[in-house]
């Protein structure tokens, strides 16, 4: 991370000093680094909101928070987790690693680049902003559904859609900078079948992206029309039709949840490898299973929707639908697992966070299927059972997967190896503390309480309290998790240029850290 | 306070109604049908997690570099890719049937005995007796609000057992009748939900979305609002009281007389 700053005078030229180098950056690092930053600190804001949530639910009755706010509360978490904590970094790693990873002495268009991320932290505090205004932030949920979030909202409103055009903007050229960084900037020999899993995993999450942030921008727009331009796209009133503001939503919604697991999925087919020092299982099996999720995760949009009155053929179609994206994710654990059989395995943190991955991401991917299943999502949707579903696709998916990768490139980012009984603490408190808040939403949801609510009758009260006492476990856990970043950054024991004994890949032939600029002459790959 | 209460609660994990796992099965045959369907895809989703994760903690166990395992470099089979695609679709293609059944049963509200229209309102819910006239053209109508307190909201007295859950104003419906539900709302979005009956629709201004229950059993089923609909969405409970038939015209007849009273009608005569 920052510690390239060491690195400077050995090649031609090293970064500028002081403010201006982050400002003005083009290295694929340092705007990786930054990105990463960024990424963490939403995730303490995020973080800091879950907290509150949990706080109000501990107990029946309202103690801590109003509804309004709390209804804030759960939005910006939503919203912050989504678009400024888990996106960005994926993006973060895409940057410091697709370059390394292909043999390309940078992304293909830096100054782009530049500029994607320095869209974030403007649009972020747009967004935090509004929580400042008249009449408060969102509240209207991170799916924000018309007319709640138009006819209803706060005037903020207007505020909060311009944040997230800026997001979006931000996100559409940084999977265009993506895409040409794979296609222009491979080695020689580097043929798009011999690219890494998470090369692979994030040309095409960028391709989800390209396909449908401009979707999400589309409903947003008519939002705006609504609200400031009389229009009555989602006002019923006026002829307009709040189920389309769904259909439009959930057509970019549920390729989004695929755009924050997907470069998951690319992590840990590189860590499990390494660690069970066996070359991953079926990489052109992964190749295809991962295309074809991505596909299928365009068709299956309405299974957000069951309980909306769609027509029952449509209904069905959306259930089959959902039911064979289940195939192809099951595909991918398969191959995980029998990369592990008969390999030579140890447990260092990444692999403590990827084999924590494939546990609880299948966990996961079993109540996701549960909900395909539309006669009993009726029973399930808009409960506490699909808080437990996306949390646990999310938290040991997504944020474990962004972990074990922190953990295990961080030698290459800083040059030092991150003191190891920490991050195996980091892991145990984080893996006790995520389950024992999420596992019991499960039953609270079978049970019947509804979601996004701030008080709750009494049947519901014991397993919230656990979930409360492990949201709190698993929030402070982060922050041993910030100490061992910096202590890493610091000093510690140096690493060797290929960090791990089963490490494979180009960026382990580089010296650790990677120097400020890689690749100006491009390996030679066979 | 509570951390007593919860250890001693962990203590006797049966006695306490709170440490409920799983689904109510409800009380009505789609409810069954429901809760069949949601535990046959759990023990799907059990064995294979078994399978899946039998496999994986083997691999971890016996395969450690610390027990001296020397790793192979197996890593392809077109075969095993084939099994492992087949099997899992096979298994959806046979859970895929029994829910097309039971879905299809859940859409057909045709031929009911009664209808309601419900209607969401920030944040109150509204019942409407279709063909119940008034005297006047409108039907019988009414409105169901949170009976709960704020005393109790805001910890200032005792919580009684229904609280959250409990209105002003029931939904009254008459047991064995194929009731059908015609839902709207008012403003934004809401969603009717009474877990027992596996009811759930979504209240949507400017639609009318339709579901329907039959319930053998009289008695009192508890719901809540389940779509997000603003400040007051955790406060709009929904409560069905289910009657024998015959108290069920009375009731109609008295509430008739009643509100139309209230509001200066002339009721007319039973209608039927
Ligand atoms: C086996 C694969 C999966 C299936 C079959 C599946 C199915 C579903 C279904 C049917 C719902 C709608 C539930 C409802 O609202 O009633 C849902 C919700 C959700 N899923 Fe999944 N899912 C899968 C994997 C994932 C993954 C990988 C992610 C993200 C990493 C994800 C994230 C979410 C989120 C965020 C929601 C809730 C959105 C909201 O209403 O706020 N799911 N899933
Ligand atoms: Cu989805
Ligand atoms: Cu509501």
């Amino acid at each position: 991370m920052s510690a390239v700053i060491d690195t400077h005078g050995h090649e031609d030229h090293g970064p500028k000093r002081g403010f201006m180098r982050w400002v003005t950056t083009t290295n694929h690092k340092d705007i990786g680094a930054m990105y990463l930053w960024f990424s963490l600190a939403m995730f303490f804001v995020g973080g800091l909101f879950a907290l509150i949530i949990r706080s109000e639910l501990f107990q029946p009755g309202l103690q801590i928070v109003e509804p309004e706010f709390f209804n804030q509360m759960t939005t910006m978490h939503g919203l912050i987790m989504v678009f400024g904590a888990v996106m960005p970094a994926f993006v973060g790693l895409a940057n410091w690693l697709i370059p390394v990873m292909i043999g390309g002495p940078d992304m293909a268009l830096p100054r782009l680049n530049n500029w994607s991320f320095w869209l974030l932290p403007f649009s972020f505090t747009i967004l935090l902003s509004t929580m400042f205004m008249e009449g408060g932030g969102p509240n209207y949920g991170w799916t924000f559904y018309a007319p709640l979030s138009t006819s209803y909202a706060p005037p903020s409103v207007t505020f909060f859609i311009f944040a997230m055009h800026l997001m979006g903007v931000s996100s559409i050229l940084g999977s265009i900078n993506i895409i040409a960084t794979i296609f222009n900037m491979r080695a020689p020999g580097m043929t798009l079948m011999k690219m890494p899993m998470f090369v692979w995993s994030w040309l095409i999450t960028s391709y989800l992206l390209v396909a449908v942030i401009p979707v999400l921008a589309g409903v947003i727009t008519m939002m705006l029309m609504d609200i400031n331009f009389g229009t009555s796209f989602f006002d019923a009133a006026g002829g307009g039709d709040p189920v389309l503001f769904q259909h439009v939503f959930w057509f970019f919604g549920h390729p989004e949840v695929y755009i924050m697991i997907l470069p998951a999925f690319g992590i840990v087919s590189h860590i499990i490898p390494a660690f069970a020092r066996k070359p991953l299982f079926g990489y052109s099996s992964m190749v295809y299973a991962t295309s074809s999720i991505a596909f299928l995760s365009f068709i299956v949009w309405a299974h957000h929707m069951f309980t909306v009155g769609i027509p029952l053929v449509g209904e069905l179609f959306f259930m089959y639908a959902t039911m064979l994206i289940a195939v192809p994710t099951g595909v991918k654990v398969f191959n995980w697992i029998t990369t592990m059989f008969r390999g030579s395995m140890t447990f260092e943190t990444p692999m403590l966070f990827a084999l924590a991955f494939v546990v609880l991401f299948t966990i996961g991917g079993f109540s996701g299927l549960m909900l395909a299943i539309a006669p009993a999502d009726f029973q399930y949707h808009d409960t506490y059972f699909v808080v437990a579903h996306f949390h646990y696709v999310l938290v040991p998916g997504a944020i474990f997967a962004i972990f074990a990768a922190m953990y295990y490139w961080l030698p290459k980012m800083t040059g030092n190896m991150y003191p190891e009984w920490l991050g195996k603490l980091h892991f145990w408190l984080s893996f006790v503390g995520m389950n024992l808040t999420f596992f019991p939403m499960h039953f609270i949801g079978l049970a019947g309480m509804p979601r996004r609510i701030p008080d709750y009758n009494m049947q519901f009260a014991d397993f919230n309290m656990v979930a409360s006492v492990g949201a709190f476990a698993f929030g402070f856990t982060q922050l041993l998790f910030l100490a061992i970043v910096i202590i890493t950054i610091r000093g510690g024991k140096k690493a060797e240029a290929k960090s791990w004994e089963g490490a494979e890949g180009l960026e382990w032939s580089l010296p650790s850290p990677a120097p400020y600029h890689t690749f100006a002459t491009p390996p030679e790959v066979k | 306070m509570r951390v007593w209460y919860l250890l001693l609660a962990l203590m006797a994990p049966n006695a306490m109604a709170a440490w409920e796992v799983n689904m109510r099965q409800g009380v009505t045959e789609i409810s069954h049908a429901v809760y069949d369907l949601h535990m046959t895809i759990f023990w799907v989703c059990v064995a294979i997690g078994v399978v899946v994760f039998g496999v994986m903690f083997y691999s971890i166990y016996h395969h450690r570099k610390s027990r001296g395992a020397v790793s192979d470099d197996f890593h392809e089979s077109t075969k095993l890719e084939i099994v492992w695609t087949a099997i899992p679709f096979a298994i959806l293609v046979v859970m895929a049937i029994p829910a097309t059944q039971v879905l299809v049963q859940m859409y057909d509200a045709s031929d009911s005995d009664i209808d309601i229209k419900v209607m969401g309102y920030q944040w109150k819910w509204s019942y409407e007796y279709l063909g119940q006239d008034l005297g006047n053209g409108e039907n019988l109508a009414y409105f169901s609000n949170l009976a709960t307190p704020r005393q109790e909201v805001y910890n200032e007295s005792e919580k009684n057992p229904n609280y959250l859950l409990e209105v002003d104003e029931p939904l009254v419906i008459p047991a064995n009748k194929k009731v059908r539900f015609l839902i709207s709302a008012n403003d934004v979005i809401h969603a009717f939900w009474v877990p027992d009956f596996a009811v759930k629709k979504d209240a949507i201004p400017g639609f009318i979305n339709e579901a329907w229950t039959n319930v053998p059993e009289p008695g009192i089923y508890r719901g809540q609002c389940a779509e997000l609909c603003g400040e007051a969405h955790g406060y709009m409970p929904i409560v069905v009281k289910v009657v024998p038939e015959d108290e069920y015209v009375a009731w109609v007849e008295n509430k008739r007389q009643q509100v139309a009273a209230a509001r200066g009608i002339t009721p007319t005569v039973a209608s039927k």
